[in-house]
């Protein structure tokens, strides 16, 4: 089997043309991601930069209000800008620094990523171009100003849906016209051999800083720890140091958009087959000749076709569950943690927080449970408030 | 010898895509029987997929058309089924990995083979993963195509020694598409190749006129046309049989030496 497999999943399914960048990006990677001294100046940005630790909170009022599990909040949306995409972010971007590379590219669905990188860029002194469905400039057309504040440049999308897949298509297609002083740093754990073991490795502070918290705080691990999944870059993260503990319930939630039953989806894992496409083989939306379909949700970071390879696996072999959440779930969550809890979540973060409405219930009040709140909500106001029938002028 | 590789013999090959179905499959049959009067050596079928990566716009807009026109791979396999007595001109398919892992890759490949294929390019299947469908094309006597790329420096002989059929020199970065220049040293790239294999190459990606034709075919085998094709498809629809078969003589004249 060929590098970089998770199962029959993963691979490097990309044009010739990008394989000695991704040879080298690997062989960097090897090299630094052991290096001390790298780690010493990751640990740093990590710190004083992104404000890590981030909190572990036991929503006290949630727990109460439904009854069952007690319920904990791992705070991603309160690093600097307001999403986990930070945390792989100044890891790739650290690297690409190693590696003597003086330009970035990036796709971004809902922005989170895209102002993340640009924001790495301007830290670290490093030309940027982001990649952006001309669909999602629209929906989250703040998160394009930040990044032109930042001092990227920001590229509309408008082949195929126009949405995340397609700017992970046009990003891919930059980098072939690209390479020498070009490092890709892709967003998600997703695309070829290494993204998702980079990507993963560099979120996994998120389940090593719950585990240690949750043993100080508890003296025991979690129940049960949820996350959304788009590609599934924060689900992996708040999952990797608990694959080993099989008492600890690992639960991605998909978008389902208006339903699994209708073609407006998002939910690779319930509704997509085995494929090969942006790299990798794993599930993906697609019709019966292959063809990708375009998928749907509110979420413009949940609105991505593919997942990747290591949740495939991990839905494979059982040790995750993956559930669906429609949009109107989400919204319902979305609102019910800003009224409950005083905490306006990133509405795919809202996703997995529905699923919790739901699983709190049915859990003994002596069982925990952690929601993955991976960013914050202020992007999706306006999206929700349209939703609702209410229109806002920023 | 498969006669992909035979039609590189006693000349420059000039090779020529189009995508199935762009607009519609009775002008794909009306392309190939043209092309191949014209003197087309071999053609390369495009069968659409939804995501090309490897494409810049124009066969990214051809793809959509086919698209939208309702067509499929088993519409495809029945118009080469239907063409293929017709023509002289050996044809391969180029598509997506995802096309053929989709439909079942033993299963493409074994229905390719039936109506005639001759060989099988898939641009974002690297060297390292073409155990997915390099066996099974050999099962079924089709020539996988690989692909070499100007970045490709130290994995060309690795790549040339195990090629089919004929070496896909991709002659600059980035994606398809009519360059005005082509700066990369493909000649440097070829003569790493025929180190290490006697099997043909063929220059593509970039390719429109005829001056340039010549100057790629000096340093290499045969020449690939796409985009300069697909661009006069796009822009006279089922009209295109005459002026892509008058572009495709020009080019197989040039490449005869003659003006």
């Amino acid at each position: 089997m060929t590098k970089g497999r998770f199962g029959i999943h993963g691979g490097q399914y990309i044009p010739e043309t990008l394989m000695n960048a991704v040879l080298e990006l690997e062989e960097a990677y090897d090299h630094y991601h052991n290096d001390p001294q790298f780690n010493a100046e990751l640990g740093e940005l990590l710190r004083g930069y992104v404000g890590r630790p981030s909190l572990l909170y036991h929503a006290a009022k949630m727990t109460a209000d439904l009854g069952g599990a007690k319920s904990y909040l791992k705070r991603e949306d309160l690093n600097h800008t307001g999403a986990h995409k930070i945390n792989n972010v100044l890891g790739q971007a650290l690297l690409a620094v190693k590696m003597g590379k003086t330009r970035v590219i990036a796709e971004t669905g809902a922005g989170q990523h895209g102002v993340a990188a640009a924001t790495a860029a301007a830290l670290m002194g490093l030309s940027c171009d982001i990649y952006m469905g001309a669909e999602d400039t629209k929906r989250q057309a703040l998160n394009v100003y930040k990044m032109r504040l930042l001092g990227a440049r920001v590229h509309p999308v408008t082949s195929g849906t126009a949405t995340l897949k397609d700017a992970v298509s046009e990003t891919m297609r930059e980098w072939t016209n690209r390479i020498a002083d070009t490092h890709y740093v892709l967003g998600s754990v997703m695309g070829p051999h290494p993204f998702p073991t980079i990507v993963r490795d560099f979120q996994a502070v998120i389940s090593k800083e719950i585990r240690e918290q949750m043993l100080a705080a508890e003296g025991r691990l979690p129940d049960a720890v949820l996350a959304c999944v788009g590609g599934g870059s924060n689900a992996i993260g708040a999952f990797y140091h608990f694959l080993g503990d099989s008492s600890v319930r690992l639960i991605g939630c998909e978008a389902a958009g208006r339903g699994t039953d209708t073609f407006e989806t998002a939910a690779t894992i319930t509704t997509g087959r085995v494929g090969i496409f942006h790299g990798m083989k794993s599930y993906f939306c697609q019709d019966e000749y292959g063809q990708i379909a375009p998928v749907y949700s509110i979420s413009a970071g949940l609105d991505y076709p593919g997942v990747g390879p290591e949740h495939a696996c991990l839905h494979d072999t059982g040790r995750a569950e993956y559930v669906a959440v429609t949009d109107n779930e989400a919204v319902n969550a979305f609102e019910y943690l800003a009224r409950t809890e005083g905490i306006i979540p990133a509405i795919e973060s809202a996703h997995a927080v529905a699923y919790a409405m739901k699983l709190a219930p049915t859990m003994n009040r002596d069982q925990i449970m952690v929601i993955n709140l991976s960013g914050r909500g202020d992007k999706d106001c306006a999206a929700i408030a349209r939703y609702r029938g209410e229109e806002i002028v920023e | 010898m498969n006669s992909i590789r035979k039609a590189f013999q006693g000349q420059k090959a000039f090779i020529a895509f189009i995508t199935c179905g762009d607009p519609d499959l009775d002008t794909t049959v009306a392309l190939i029987r043209a092309m191949d009067e014209a003197g087309v050596d071999i053609i390369e079928l495009g069968i659409p997929f939804s995501d090309p990566t490897a494409e810049g716009p124009v066969i990214q807009a051809a793809n959509r058309r086919a698209l939208a026109g309702g067509v499929t791979t088993d519409k495809i396999f029945d118009m080469i089924r239907r063409v293929r007595p017709t023509v002289r001109v050996p044809l391969a398919l180029m598509t997506y990995a995802n096309v053929v892992f989709s439909y079942g890759t033993e299963q493409f490949l074994q229905t390719a083979s039936e109506i005639g294929v001759s060989g099988l390019i898939l641009p974002d299947v690297p060297f390292e993963e073409k155990a997915d469908f390099a066996p099974a094309c050999r099962k079924y006597g089709i020539a996988y195509i690989s692909l070499v790329a100007p970045t490709s420096h130290d994995r060309i002989a690795m790549i040339a020694r195990e090629a089919e059929g004929f070496v896909y020199c991709v002659s600059s970065l980035g994606v398809t598409g009519v360059r005005s220049q082509i700066t990369s040293d493909v000649g440097d790239m070829v003569r790493r190749i025929r180190e290490v294999t006697d099997l043909p190459t063929a220059i593509g990606f970039g390719i429109s006129t005829p001056d340039q034709a010549v100057c790629m075919a000096e340093k290499a085998d045969g020449v690939i046309v796409g985009s300069a094709i697909v661009k006069l498809i796009g822009e006279y629809g089922s009209e295109a049989v005459a002026p892509v078969a008058a572009y495709v003589r020009a080019m197989k004249t040039a490449l005869r030496g003659g003006a």
